[in-house]
């Protein structure tokens, strides 16, 4: 009994009274400041006037029209939609590159699987800035893949590669794939390998074993894998503004240009209230399956 | 019988596909590094090797000014860091069971949730609303907020896996509440404790989107600068001042995965475990 009853409540909260103090002032009330900011109106030197306005809410899908009237403005929606789909398809690409990966690594004696582990997690751990940097000189004009082409004469022109939709799909990918392997691996890994053994003596073809047997057992670690590359992909910098050139705007690069460059600071407000909205949405539907996933495998 | 259960469950190509994923994984990061070693003053253009741009970081007055931020400004975080987040898991693992024990979690979890550039922005405006000018200072708080749960993991992984045994057994000796923390919980904890705090350093460290945003004028990391740099133009100034970075990244995880690894393999106590085990929650 190593739980003290004497003032050991006072105890506990004090101990957590650090963390409460850091995170609630410099995050919690932050957060909320932001929120109330979004609802003020915008002082066009920078700023704001503190009054109630719901402008920058409705200038994400509104404009005025030279005669003030309201008409739809598809430029925000088309970044939030852009966000979302280039989010979705990083992810994945993950899931494609990642799941048999990680299949591997389980399949491999547990002395090797660490060290697998290890060159996984390296690139996760390294500047993400630096990361996506070295992509320019991959993907870029005169860069790794153009030059040959051009010198062989395989191509005559550049083949534009950067400051597309598909070289931010790559960007994020390479940034989070390490997210997607790590937690399929960890269901993998528990996984019971006498029941692939089983399907396969009552005759289940290869096929069948993994879609009806491996990844149906997988699918937490493939929920979390998902979760953990979507979401920072919707909230992602770095990838849209050096590989998208600063033009194709994500969520995360809108909230950055509104605040660094436009200084519309409740815009900037109101698009990141958006992201934070969405990223709660994606954490609750994970919250339901995992709730879902716990109920049936209470029935077992 | 081991032999047959791997046979079954193989597929074909799927060593290839791994080979793939890690040339996908480290190939550019190659490249960055090859390309540092390059003669041209043009970044894609390969004219021969040479040391020359690494010369030139070395005596680049600005790097090294943004070098010794970063340094700073991830010490000082890490100290913060690391003191905040053990005593927050020693007070959940072993707190027992409380009203706020969830609400807690959550919130130290918290940072790790919140896209990183609405955390910057959030407390961009907070900062610019109090009109807080602290130099790095900025940059420390904001740091270690986010620092906080990665210091947090490994500590209560750590606490969770630990046995309370060699902790009854030196309390039954009659050694005080303090002398039982001092010379059996901290040097147990040690392990987490420190991989803790090498995670919140890297991260501190490698964090680019929060320090752009939160940095006033002379609080320039390294990451920050790079960003300038690649800007203003690639060179391969910037490819040896990254490989450098990356350098000392792969150097520092890599003591993070020694230690691990020894986080672990936690010592038990001589069979009470269970019971200990089902009066800790």
């Amino acid at each position: 009994m190593i739980s003290l009853p004497r003032n050991s409540r006072t105890r506990t909260w004090l101990g957590l009274a650090p963390a409460w103090l850091v995170i609630g002032v410099f995050m919690l009330v932050p957060i909320a400041l932001m929120a109330v900011i979004s609802f003020l109106e915008a002082n066009p030197y920078g700023g704001v006037h503190f009054n109630f306005s719901t402008d920058a809410y409705v200038q994400i899908a509104f404009e005025y029209d030279l005669e003030d009237n309201l008409v739809f403005n598809p430029i925000y929606i088309n970044i939030i939609l852009r966000s979302v789909g280039l989010s979705i398809l990083a992810t994945v690409v993950c899931l494609v590159i990642g799941f048999p990966v990680a299949y591997f690594i389980t399949l491999q004696p547990p002395s090797k699987r660490n060290f697998y582990i290890y060159l996984i997690t390296i690139p996760f751990w390294t500047n993400l800035l630096i990361r996506t940097f070295s992509w320019i000189l991959i993907l870029g004009r005169n860069g790794v893949i153009e030059t040959p082409l051009l010198l062989t004469g395989v191509i005559d022109d550049s083949l534009n590669m950067m400051y597309t939709n598909g070289a931010i799909t790559v960007g994020l990918a390479y940034s989070y794939l390490p997210l997607m392997i790590l937690p399929i691996y960890a269901s993998l890994e528990r996984l019971d390998f006498r029941l692939v053994e089983a399907a396969s003596d009552l005759y289940a073809h290869r096929l069948e074993i993994m879609t009806k047997v491996i990844i149906p057992l997988s699918m937490p670690g493939i929920v979390a894998g998902c979760m953990l590359v979507y979401i920072p992909s919707l909230g992602a910098f770095i990838a849209p503004d050096l590989l998208g050139g600063g033009k194709r705007l994500l969520l995360g690069s809108l909230v950055q240009f509104q605040f660094a460059t436009a200084r519309n600071w409740p815009f900037g407000a109101a698009i990141a209230m958006v992201l934070l909205a969405f990223v709660v949405v994606a954490l609750m539907i994970y919250a339901r399956s995992a709730r879902k996933r716990a109920l049936i495998e209470g029935d077992l | 019988m081991k032999r047959r259960h791997l046979e079954v469950g193989r597929y074909h190509g799927l060593g290839t596909w791994t080979v793939l994923c890690f040339a996908f994984l480290y190939l550019p990061i190659g490249i960055l590094i090859i390309y540092s070693f390059n003669a041209s003053s043009l970044a894609m253009t390969w004219t021969g090797f040479s040391l020359d741009w690494y010369a030139k970081v070395l005596r680049n007055d600005s790097i090294q000014f943004a070098a010794v931020n970063s340094l700073v400004i991830a010490t000082i975080t890490t100290l913060f860091a690391t003191a905040i987040a053990t005593a927050a898991a020693l007070a959940l693992v072993r707190g027992g069971r409380f009203t706020g024990h969830t609400a807690s979690l959550g919130l130290v979890t918290l940072p790790l949730v919140v896209p990183e550039i609405v955390t910057a922005v959030a407390v961009l405006i907070f900062f610019a609303n109090l009109n807080l000018n602290l130099g790095i200072g900025n940059v420390i708080i904001a740091h270690t907020t986010f620092c906080i749960p990665f210091a947090f993991m490994p500590i209560r992984a750590r606490l969770v896996g630990m046995d309370t045994s060699l902790e009854q057994a030196a309390r039954d000796l009659y050694s005080s509440e303090w002398q039982t923390f001092r010379h059996i919980t901290a040097p147990l904890l040690m392990p987490g404790i420190l991989s803790g705090a090498m995670l919140s350093f890297v991260i501190s460290l490698d964090d680019f989107i929060i320090t752009l945003m939160v940095a006033p004028a002379g609080a320039t990391t390294l990451p920050v600068y790079i960003y300038s740099m690649i800007r203003q133009g690639i060179t391969p100034e910037v490819n040896a001042i990254s490989s450098v970075f990356f350098a000392a990244s792969v150097l520092l995880v890599s003591i993070y995965w020694l230690l691990s690894r020894r986080v672990m393999s936690v010592p038990k106590g001589t069979g009470t475990s269970n019971a200990s085990g089902g009066s800790r929650t």
